[in-house]
């Protein structure tokens, strides 16, 4: 597969990147630091397939979306897949004293990722078609106390993504939503993990297969399935009344 | 991450005996430890190595940095970040032939933790500690500068880092060179040895033909029984004579909770120390043995720690010298189990010549490591423990310690001044501390 990976530097990027190249998928790297990037493609290389390169590619900047995807289609001769893993995350706390911050982050999120992935999206069907895999959020599922602005956020790019898959699905675009529920990453570090707290390595997984099959939704891990589940199902007053 | 009554946050080393603390995490090494006292890696360390000092919260964890920026195919040379754990090495590099050139008992620790203990493993005898085999280290140092060393550039630095558990400052990369094995099975032998003095015999005259060697004691025997145990020997097995196949990841159980305080006494120690000895049958065995089974017994059950339940234990591990002559390592066990010491788990290694480490463990002679519940008593069997090493010369790994006094530490230690001497260079201040070295070394809070 040649993939053109926005997000390989950290996090489930960075174990999801490591599994593709483990099994001998080429991937061009994308990010906002070019020297960084350097490093995780040094790390891949001698993982498993070594990327074909990489190119600038900030979400608080759209200007460098069509560069960086030029860059990739061409190293790879063309692409088969687009994976975003990069996103922002801020606590309500944080984004509610920090207006300027909350809109910041609303549109690297929503906005520029949508506008990342209508560029991408062209570009794969132009192609004939492919995958693109675009990680949102549990957080998008419902209005919640905790996370309203930064679930708003996901809650957008989920609903972009499901329209996409409906409507290009016929000319061959499969678009794979990833749900992740909490994971221990450095976005998560410093708060407390709940139960059922995954880590990167098993998401990874999970979405590497969710990819080779074109799934539209996917939860990792696994039983955040369930718990949104029941999350989804609960009345308002409900949601109003606790915590989570 | 337990929290204590008051909510101040708690961290534990492997012995789970917590102090104040908390981990901050970052893939960026050169951010995080800005302004830290302290780094951590995995948190192998038995007792309060990785713990920060009284009056400070933070350590910088460095788990999340852990990307491999090098690998020469020729000469084995790899550069990686600080919290590349060697579960991930082994993972990645084994089937393509490559290993660690020194392995601990566990895969569970990072090149940062590898580095700042020094670590030994069963090659000891052959190919001494693993900060033998780094070539260079990239640190951040008290002063708040980052700068390369190694055994030819700030030579000094660099071997007072090698065993100085983190206190001469950050490691943010670690390059060492891999050796290469012919396949990655173990050609293996274990046997049942009937004493202590046997047991050292056997050891000893292993060591030119088996480049790796252990023992098991059971601790719980005396008389004529005091330190029988099984011996275990292994080399990499040819390619000619192991499975074409490469070896399995093993599934590994987990301890799910905290055993309660009377699950370990004295009699369920002493029953498990006699089923594994008895059923070590026949006594002699030999075949081709998967490198995990090998190396990392332990690795086997996840949070093997619990079984200690809330108390915690810790690990005492000495190093007899040569010096104190045949029948020390005898006298030592009589010792330990005329004060009732009974250990779960006893380890004993052969150890060769000491390293360049100015601080690090090993020196010639024989290494015994005992797992001990922390109960009221266990200050004065530390004490205990501790005047006979330092009568016979011997000293104790601090990677384990969590009891010894500063004047016992002194006394075993003629190097602490040298190592002292260059710490203080880079650090005036002692900005760089542990809870271990303020409880040690006398730090200031
Ligand atoms: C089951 C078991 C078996 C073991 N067997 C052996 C053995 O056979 N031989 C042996 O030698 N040891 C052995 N050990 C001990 C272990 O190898 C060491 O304690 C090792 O240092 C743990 O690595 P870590 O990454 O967990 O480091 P931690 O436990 O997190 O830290 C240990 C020390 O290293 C320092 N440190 C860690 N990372 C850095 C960094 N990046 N920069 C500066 N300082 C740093 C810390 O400050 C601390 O002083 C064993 C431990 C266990 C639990
Ligand atoms: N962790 C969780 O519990 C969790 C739960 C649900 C959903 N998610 C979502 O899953 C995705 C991955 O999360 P993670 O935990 O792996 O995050 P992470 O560890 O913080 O990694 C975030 C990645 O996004 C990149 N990035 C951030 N802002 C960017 C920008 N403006 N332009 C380009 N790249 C940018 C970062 O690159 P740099 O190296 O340049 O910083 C980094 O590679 C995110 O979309 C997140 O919202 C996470």
């Amino acid at each position: 597969m040649r993939v053109a990976f926005l997000g390989a530097t950290k996090g489930m990027g960075r174990a999801l990147a490591r599994v593709l190249a483990e099994r001998g998928d080429r991937l061009f790297l994308l990010g906002r630091d070019v020297e960084d990037m350097e490093r995780s493609a040094a790390d891949l290389a001698a993982r498993g397939e070594a990327p074909a390169g990489s190119a600038a590619c900030d979400l608080a900047r759209p200007e460098t979306f069509e560069p960086a995807l030029d860059a990739a289609t061409a190293a790879l001769g063309g692409l088969d897949a687009v994976v975003v893993t990069a996103g922002q995350f801020a606590t309500q706390e944080e984004l509610e004293q920090d207006v300027e911050r909350a809109r910041e982050l609303l549109t690297v999120n929503f906005a520029n990722t949508v506008a990342f992935c209508e560029r991408a999206r062209a570009r794969l069907l132009a192609g004939g078609g492919g995958t693109l895999c675009v990680f949102s959020s549990v957080a998008g599922e419902r209005g919640r106390k905790p996370v309203v602005l930064y679930g708003a956020s996901k809650a957008g790019l989920s609903a972009y993504l499901e329209g996409l898959d409906h409507r290009f699905h016929a000319q061959g675009l499969r678009t794979v939503c990833v749900k992740p529920g909490f994971v221990k990453t450095g976005m998560t570090a410093g708060l407390k993990p709940p139960p059922f707290a995954g880590e990167p390595e098993q998401v990874a997984r999970i979405v590497a297969r969710a990819m080779d099959r074109g799934k539209p939704v996917v939860y990792a891990p696994g039983p955040w399935a369930l718990v949104m589940l029941v999350i989804r199902s609960l009345p308002r007053f409900v949601m109003r009344r606790i915590g989570f | 991450m337990a929290a204590s009554s008051n909510n101040v946050p708690t961290l534990s080393g492997w012995g789970r005996l917590a102090r104040p603390g908390r981990e901050v995490l970052s893939e960026d090494l050169e951010r995080l430890t800005e302004g830290k006292v302290l780094s951590r890696g995995l948190g192998r360390a038995y007792g309060d190595s990785a713990l920060p000092p009284p009056g400070e919260l933070d350590v910088a964890t460095t788990v999340l940095a852990d990307r491999i920026l090098s690998f020469d195919r020729d000469t084995g040379l790899l550069r990686a970040e600080a919290g590349l754990s060697l579960a991930e090495l082994n993972r990645l590099y084994l089937a393509k032939g490559w290993f660690t050139p020194v392995s601990p008992g566990t895969q569970f620790v990072t090149l940062g933790g590898m580095v700042a203990a020094d670590v030994h493993g069963k090659n000891h005898h052959v190919e001494g500690c693993f900060g033998a085999h780094v070539t260079r280290l990239r640190m951040r140092v008290a002063d708040g500068r980052i700068l390369e060393c190694g055994p030819e550039e700030e030579a000094e630095l660099f071997w007072a880092t090698v065993g100085g558990m983190g206190l001469t400052g950050h490691i943010l990369e670690v390059e060492f060179r891999m050796k290469r094995v012919p396949s990655p099975w173990i050609q293996g032998e274990s046997m049942r040895v009937a004493d202590i003095d046997e047991f050292i015999a056997r050891l000893k005259e292993s060591g030119p033909d088996w480049p790796m060697t252990m023992g098991w004691i059971d601790c719980a025997s005396r008389g004529a029984r005091l330190g029988r145990g099984i011996l275990y020997r292994g080399r990499w097995a040819e390619a000619a004579s192991a499975p074409a196949e490469p070896p399995k990841r093993k599934r590994r159980k987990t301890v799910p909770f905290d055993f309660p305080g009377f699950a370990l006494n004295r009699l369920s120690i002493r029953a498990f120390n006699e089923a594994i000895y008895r059923t070590h049958v026949p006594a002699f065995k030999s075949g081709i043995l998967h490198p995990e089974e090998f190396f990392y017994p332990l690795d086997k059950i996840h949070h093997w720690n619990r079984i200690y339940g809330r108390r915690g234990f810790t690990q005492y591990q000495c190093v007899l010298p040569e010096s104190a002559g045949h029948g020390a390592a005898r006298r030592f066990l009589e010792l330990l189990t005329s004060r009732g010491g009974a250990s779960f788990l006893c380890v004993i290694k052969d150890c060769a010549a000491e390293g360049q480490g100015m601080l690090s463990f090993p020196m010639p002679g024989i290494s015994i490591a005992l797992d001990i519940p922390v109960d009221r008593g266990t200050q004065e069997l530390v004490d205990v423990l501790n005047r006979d090493v330092i009568d016979m010369g011997g000293r104790i790994y601090l990677a384990k310690d969590a009891f010894t006094r500063p004047e016992d530490f002194r006394a075993m230690e003629p190097r602490l001044d040298r190592w002292m001497e260059v710490r203080r260079r880079w650090d005036p201040e002692l900005r760089l501390r542990s809870a271990q070295s303020v409880r040690i070394f006398g730090d200031p809070t």
